[in-house]
């Protein structure tokens, strides 16, 4: 009872194949893509190919999960948080009045450095719980204006930012009228410690974005003042704080370029940061934090795409094992047919 | 002239049934009534009422639209789809500042999609226009006054004119037949364009009008016509012809329809009565319903689900977003105040929190938009229509003999093919060529025919075992020297016993003299001589009639002349060996009729002895045979019983000598009866012809195969064995369609008849004697007994699993159909394996059809050829014209149209299946990739304090759907194959995925959907926590808005992509093309894109060239989240494959083991996985098997 039905359909068909096209003939013309016929690969998930991938997923993720691990152990990252602690004891029930009378806030503060730094030694502020990523704030600011002196008066996506006095803002909008204002200076041993700020924002920002003609005008002028204010005399393309500010963040905890120091630090070096507490993060219970750190081929400290890496490698390695444990213990023949679901209760619905 | 002979022989038929229908005179007082006031004035073009009437110009346009309605009416056809005006009221929100992307990156997708839609329409249009145009520009000749006709265009008829129309042209309006070449001024038409029927009908015009033949004669023709308004009915007519002040009526008998022939005339004149759009063709052409998939119907609900997502989202997001705004302000002073609350519009205003976020919420609406799929419905669009052009396209439906493929007329339906639960189909011209068969007979209990029948053939085809015929005859040359005969159409009888003049050697050669003699008398057909060559061509009543003229021709007894009281043969004379001429005097015929199911001619042959032949069915005839006569009935009977399992339709055939006395005695009772003119006429000419039909010796039997088209046993067989259930609905009577069930297999010995029949012998009784509603009643609950008869059968042969088959006929339906009976009568005939109804109305086998479709909810398919098809075509899901002999009709009306029924098979089985697969991987795959793109937008707007601001550049948003993932989608659509179309039909079974519709079931649709959000969230929060505040590269720098944005994105469509390499099968280099291709398109895009001025890539500028590319975070973490967002989906579909593998998997296995050619190994495979098929020859092998193995044996 070994017989084949399948070739009994065939038959009709194979004898239109044979004879030859009729002139004028509404006779689809053959090719194997009208047929779909073309060739193909037709892969499926056989164990041996599953096993394999997942197998080859663990090859290359461990290594890389280890050297991405290493990459980020290997820099060294000074944190301080200091919004709480610039404040004086006294003054900080009300923080946000501290913030907005007190003309002097200069600060002091003393980090130690971990392990040795090599140059260049980043400088970050990182601000807590601000939404620079608010759909009002982000389009707060006018391009054209920004890039050329001639649109000075393109203001109009910058509301309430967009004139003082009656004139229009350079540069206008939210973003830049809430220019971070916190400044720091370091110094080792009584050393000052240079911090270079040339070269801290983006190289087609400077070039592209923000005008070499265009100068700061009218800024900061209105009834509130927001952040930083800016040199008039300097234009915006190397108004670098400025550029790094403008290029708002993804997330509400974010850190923005500061500077850079180019000289190594050693380990257990003491560093005093003189900084000016301006900017105001207390009515939105905001942190800030300094930020001093080195970077690796993979940017700052954040173990996470090691870890992350080193455990999916981890889990194709244990996921390829199991497969391989159930294959062997459990062995079928392929496509066993006893296993259809629709065979075990014949009724189908 | 033999053809004017005949023609007058119809003639004098139909003329006295018109005759009778214009007595009517009722109608003819209607005229001038509403409803009855045309006034048509011929031929007076200086009569001022005729100018004053404008009946409109024959001017006919069938578009859909015209340049002025354009616009508005197809983009109302556009907006009614609840997507497109969601995403248009998201556009007109677009340009307030309510937005949360720019206007254009909105408004360009709406316009694309939009646009590519009413392009399809626009070029549809078109083709109908063009088709307009040759219509309207055709010539015919009208008059022009004088008697001179001359060629006018069909458009600028108007009503009154004359026209004259010649041979094998279409009348190009409804007409008033004047006269023709012919002395009665009839005219023969075919209407196929109407009706579908290919016969002539014989139109005759009023004689007061009938005299005039030449052109000159209309010079001075004037006549005023007065007829019903323009409506649909094809069949009547009410009118009157004023001419020269007489009245005349007029009837349809003088009506010629546009769009139908005037054939084997020379010529017509006629008066235009109804033009253009008042034609009753014109008025006849409904719209055909538009169908509509399950499937898309039930995508539409995922729309809606989706809707529910969408304002779920909103309203979260808008909560919390009013939540936030209102603590911008605390006590007055500002929290966050580099927002400035204080000073801010009403989007963001603190003081009026539930406003804003109210507001947002409009916004947060038209932000997550991208969960609904802007670009679903036009890609399916072109997904279908590239599906419907594989499907014409394939040349395994395509009929050489014909010259027709097969031709989607919509490309709706593609996936429904996939899903079919149940066919109905027509019989004559669907299963069957509506052509029979000589094949077989037995004379004297001698059986006589080696050829193969079609069952048969399927039968040792698929057995693989030797045809019991063969097996007889192995000395025999057997197979060969049917293949040359069959070009004789009607005649397909090898038996080199009887052939060739060699019936005299047999031993019963004048029984078998006998038997061809009868053939050749006992008939109504009326022989046509051919001129030029002689042969001699039979019009019959019946197909089978002129198979058995036929035969007795090839056998030596040629019929070739018919009169009024004789019958002429050119008979072979054993004797001397030569044909000899031999009349025979006609006195009598006793006519078929279903209840008598037998006819009888009597005549005097040469020798002047009087015969009575007669053939008629074997119940009726072995009943009357005489005691002497019935030598040979066991022998015929067991064949006749062979015959009828072979499918074959049989007759038996025997006659008796009458004397003179006798005949003498009938004839007066036959004569007296035929001129009383008493109620029961009939019934009294039935009684002297019982009479006389009795005492019969018995000849033989004959058996005609009612030939199956090629392959339909094998098409049956396979779509049974997929599950699929066949019901025949048919017009023909009871027998016929039986038989044609066991030729087709639906039916075999062994299998429970249920039969519903009104032809029963109670049921007549009763007719005979009760009073109509009586009778009504009484019959009700007869087939109300029968059904429930039935369904205790059913009951009990479902634990002996014994197959059982419903045969009905009309009458009985009718009453099955009655809405009290009709939840009994379908749970009756769901529960059999085969159905048939017979003798069923075009309007029964639509109510069978809706019944079926809405009560079970399963997804029909209606095939059929014939006219009277149309109802039940457009009434099922899926309509399939068979685009054979029988006229345009069903093919018009049908949603696909193929050549020839076997080719169901490949269009269901193969392309059924793929497009079903095809269209449902798709449409989850759409939600998937929007549901993955749709929630990372969420879950950042979580970060984001649900502002509305999106994480990434306006114009990756819209381009998403648009360009980086469409168009792998659509190479799923069109291309993705499971199966190669050989496994799909070599397992069957796996149709049934489409049936149980398991791959577009909630789970899984909700499981794709649970895969996107999955793929989602992996995606954001790896992206922001490897991201997240810390320097991503060397440089320093940290990462902004537009890179986080950036990553995201890349990762999204790599994910996406890569999800759609691996969930599909069929790797072409269109799809390494594609999918690829998506990929390398968005680093190409972004390149151009960020190279752009910075006004226009705004955030995206320089992105990748700058920031991304040289960091190797980027990198790496698009390779971790893209393998990472894809092992669940791996581990998932390795386990389900190996462990719960769907058969599809299976033989995808079967066919990477390289198993598909193990047949042995196949063959476990699928009959491990058959369910029990009842009907077809594969359950009738199993049935028969042991019967077969039997006989090989006894021989």
């Amino acid at each position: 009872m070994s017989t084949n039905t399948a070739s009994s359909s065939s038959g009709a068909a194979g004898s239109a194949d044979a004879s030859a096209p009729r002139r004028n003939s509404k006779r689809p013309k053959y090719s194997k893509f009208t047929q779909q016929e073309l060739p193909a690969c037709k892969p499926i998930l056989t164990p041996k190919w599953v096993i394999s991938a997942f197998l080859l997923v663990s090859v290359v993720f461990i290594p890389i999960g280890v050297a991405s691990l290493f990459a980020s152990r290997d820099v060294v990252e000074i944190v301080d948080r200091y919004e709480t602690e610039c404040i004086p004891p006294d003054k900080r029930s009300d923080k946000v009045k501290y913030i907005q009378t007190t003309e002097n806030t200069t600060c002091s503060r003393t980090l130690t450095v971990p392990k040795r730094m090599k140059h260049p030694i980043f400088v970050y502020y990182q601000l807590d719980n601000f939404y620079q990523n608010h759909r009002r704030y982000v389009k707060s600011r006018s391009d054209a204006q920004l890039k050329k002196n001639s649109s000075a008066d393109d203001v109009s996506s910058c509301k309430p930012e967009d004139m003082a006095n009656g004139k229009s803002i350079v540069p206008c909008g939210l973003i830049a009228w809430s220019l971070f204002n916190d400044t720091y200076s370091f110094s080792r041993n009584n050393q000052q410690l240079n911090v270079n700020k040339k070269d801290i924002s983006w190289k087609s920002d400077r070039e592209n974005k923000f005008g070499k003609d265009v100068y700061p005008t009218n800024f900061q002028n209105g009834t509130l003042k927001g952040g930083a204010s800016l040199n008039p005399l300097i234009p915006l393309s190397e108004q670098e704080d400025l550029i790094v500010w403008m290029r708002t963040a993804a997330l509400p905890t974010f850190r923005k370029l500061y500077g850079k120091i180019e000289v190594d630090l050693q380990a257990n070096d003491i560093i005093q940061v003189i900084l000016e507490n301006n900017y105001n993060t207390y009515s939105f219970n905001g942190k800030k934090k300094l930020v001093l750190s080195t970077t690796s081929w993979l940017g700052g400290k954040n173990d996470f795409l090691g870890i992350a890496y080193l455990t999916v490698g981890g889990l194709c390695f244990v996921l390829a094992l199991t497969f391989t444990v159930v294959y062997l213990v459990k062995p079928r023949r392929l496509g066993d047919p006893s296993y259809l679901s629709w065979n075990r209760n014949p009724g189908g619905r | 002239m033999a053809g004017g002979r005949r023609r007058k022989h119809h003639f004098g038929r139909i003329h006295d049934s018109s005759r009778g229908k214009a007595s009517e005179r009722g109608e003819q007082s209607l005229i001038g009534s509403p409803g009855f006031s045309r006034i048509v004035y011929s031929n007076h073009p200086e009569c001022i009422e005729a100018s004053a009437i404008n009946y409109g110009s024959n001017y006919v346009s069938t578009t859909k639209y015209t340049l002025a309605t354009f616009f508005p009416k197809s983009l109302f056809e556009q907006f009614r789809r609840v997507a497109n005006l969601y995403f248009l009221i998201c556009a007109i929100l677009s340009f307030t500042p309510l937005s949360p992307y720019t206007a254009l990156s909105s408004v360009l997708p709406l316009v694309v999609v939009i646009g590519v839609t009413m392009g399809k329409e626009v070029l549809e249009d078109w083709r109908r226009k063009k088709q307009d145009i040759e219509m309207n520009n055709r010539k015919v000749q009208v008059h022009h006054g004088d008697g001179i006709f001359d060629n006018a265009k069909w458009m600028d008829l108007k009503v009154g004119d004359i026209v004259k129309v010649q041979k094998d042209e279409f009348f190009p309006a409804d007409l008033i037949l004047l006269s023709s070449s012919y002395e009665e001024a009839i005219c023969y038409v075919e209407t196929m364009n109407l009706d579908g029927e290919t016969n002539l009908k014989l139109k005759q015009a009023l004689d007061a009008t009938s005299n005039f033949h030449e052109d000159l004669s209309f010079q001075n023709f004037k006549a005023v016509i007065k007829c019903e308004d323009p409506n649909a009915n094809l069949y009547t007519f009410v009118g009157g012809l004023q001419l020269e002040e007489r009245q005349y009526p007029l009837t349809p008998q003088q009506l010629l329809l546009r769009d139908s022939k005037l054939r084997n005339t020379d010529f017509i004149y006629g008066v235009v009565i109804f033009t253009g759009h008042d034609t009753k063709v014109m008025q006849n052409s409904t719209a055909p319903p538009s169908k509509r998939s399950k499937i898309e119907k039930r995508m539409d609900k995922i729309v809606y689900f989706l809707f529910f997502v969408l304002v779920v989202m909103s309203f979260i997001g808008s909560i919390f977003f009013g939540i936030s705004t209102r603590e911008d302000l605390e006590n007055g002073r500002m929290t966050r105040w580099y927002l400035r609350p204080d000073d801010t519009t009403i989007y963001y205003d603190p003081k009026r929190a539930p406003v804003a976020a109210i507001l947002h919420f409009l916004t947060a609406l038209m932000l997550y938009s991208y969960l609904i799929p802007i670009s679903l419905y036009v890609s399916i669009e072109i997904v279908k229509v590239l599906q419907t052009v594989f499907i014409n396209h394939d040349l395994h439906m395509y009929y050489e003999e014909a010259d027709k493929p097969a031709h989607a007329r919509t490309s709706n339906l593609n996936e429904e093919l996939g899903q079919v639960d149940t066919i109905f189909s027509d019989k004559t011209g669907t299963l069957t060529c509506n052509s029979m068969e000589f094949i077989k007979c037995s004379v004297a209990g001698t059986a006589y025919g080696r050829g193969v029948t079609e069952v048969e053939r399927a039968l040792s085809g698929s057995k693989g075992l030797p045809l019991v015929q063969e097996v007889k005859d192995e000395e025999g040359q057997v197979e060969d020297s049917s293949e040359e005969r069959t070009s004789i159409k009607g005649y397909n009888f090898v038996d080199e016993r009887v052939t060739n003049g060699n019936w005299v050697n047999e031993p019963h050669a004048d029984v078998i003299q006998k038997f061809l003699r009868l053939l050749a008398i006992c008939h109504t057909a009326i022989p046509d001589v051919d001129e030029e060559t002689g042969r001699i061509s039979y019009e019959a009543e019946s197909p089978d009639e002129a198979a058995f003229v036929i035969a007795a021709r090839e056998l030596g007894f040629e019929f070739y002349e018919r009169t009024q009281t004789s019958i002429s043969l050119h008979e072979f004379d054993p004797i001397s060996g030569t044909k000899v001429e031999r009349s025979y005097e006609l006195l009598n015929i006793l006519e078929f009729s279903s209840s008598r199911k037998r006819m009888s001619v009597i005549v005097r042959n040469k020798d002047g002895k009087l015969l009575l032949l007669c053939k008629g069915a074997d119940s009726v005839i072995f009943e009357r045979l005489a005691k002497n006569g019935s030598e040979f009935e066991e022998k015929t009977k067991e064949h006749i019983n062979e015959y009828a399992d072979a499918g074959l339709r049989t007759l038996v055939l025997a006659y008796r000598e009458l004397d003179e006395e006798e005949y003498k005695e009938f004839n007066r009772e036959l004569t007296e009866a035929k001129n009383s003119v008493s109620a029961d006429r009939e019934e009294m000419i039935e009684e002297v012809g019982e009479k006389i039909e009795r005492d019969l010796i018995l000849l033989g039997a004959t058996a005609v195969e009612d030939k199956l088209q090629n392959g339909v046993p094998e098409c049956i067989d396979k779509l049974a064995q997929a599950g699929i259930k066949i019901w025949v609905l048919t017009g023909d009577k009871m027998e016929t369609a039986i038989n044609i069930g066991f030729a087709c297999s639906l039916l075999r010995q062994g299998m429970r008849q249920i039969v519903i029949s009104s032809e029963t012998p109670e049921i007549k009784a009763l007719e005979k004697v009760g009073d109509n509603a009586a009778v009504a009643t009484e019959f009700k609950a007869k087939v109300l007994h029968q059904i429930s008869g039935g369904l205790e059968l059913l009951a009990t042969s479902s634990e002996n699993s014994e197959a059982l088959a419903l045969i009905i006929d009309g009458k009985s339906l009718a009453c099955a159909l009655e809405d009290d009976v009709k939840d009994m009568f379908l749970q009756l005939a769901l529960g059999c394996a085969s159905v048939i109804c017979c003798r069923s109305s075009p309007k029964q086998k639509a109510l069978v059809t809706r019944l079926v479709k809405i009560r079970t909810g399963s997804t029909t398919l209606a095939i059929g050829d014939g006219a009277n098809d149309v109802g039940m075509l457009q009434e099922a899901d899926i309509g399939i014209g068979i685009s054979g002999v029988e006229g345009m009709q069903a093919v018009m009306s049908s949603d696909i149209a193929i050549a020839q029924f076997r080719y169901l098979e490949r269009l269901l089985l193969v392309h059924g299946h793929w497009c079903y697969r095809r269209i449902s991987s798709m449409i989850c795959y759409f939600f998937y990739k929007n549901i993955a793109f749709g929630f990372t937008l969420f879950f950042f707007e979580a970060y984001a304090s649900f502002s509305g601001q999106t994480v990434y550049n306006d114009w990756y948003l819209s381009l998403y759907n648009v360009f980086f993932t469409s168009l792998p989608v659509i190479a799923l659509g069109v291309f993705d194959q499971d199966v190669s179309s050989r496994l799909c039909l070599k397992f069957p079974l796996l149709y049934q995925e489409g049936v149980q519709n398991v791959l577009f079931s909630w789970s899984r649709i909700l499981g794709w959907a649970f895969n996107g959000v999955l793929s989602a969230t992996l995606i954001f929060f790896f992206c922001i926590r490897a991201m997240e505040h810390q320097a991503f590269r060397k440089g320093g720098e940290v990462v902004g808005l537009e890179i986080l944005g950036t990553t995201m994105y890349t990762c999204v469509v790599w994910v996406v992509n890569c999800q759609m390499a691996l969930s599909i099968s069929y790797f072409t280099y269109i799809q390494h093309l594609l999918i690829w291709g998506g990929a390398i398109f968005w680093y190409l895009f972004l390149l151009a894109y960020g190279a752009m001025d910075p006004n226009i890539s705004t955030t995206a500028y320089k992105v990748f060239i700058e920031a991304c590319a040289p960091a190797p975070l980027y990198w790496l973490l698009t390779l971790f989240v893209l393998f990472s967002s894809l092992i669940p989906y791996i581990t998932y579909a390795a386990i389900q494959l190996r462990f719960f593998p769907m058969y599809h998997q299976m033989i995808q296995w079967i066919r990477t083991d390289g198993q598909s050619d193990d047949p042995e190994y196949c063959h476990m495979v699928r009959q491990r996985s058959l369910r029990t098929t009842t009907v077809g020859y594969t359950a009738r092998i199993e049935a028969t098997s042991k019967r077969f193995q039997e006989k090989p044996e006894g021989h």
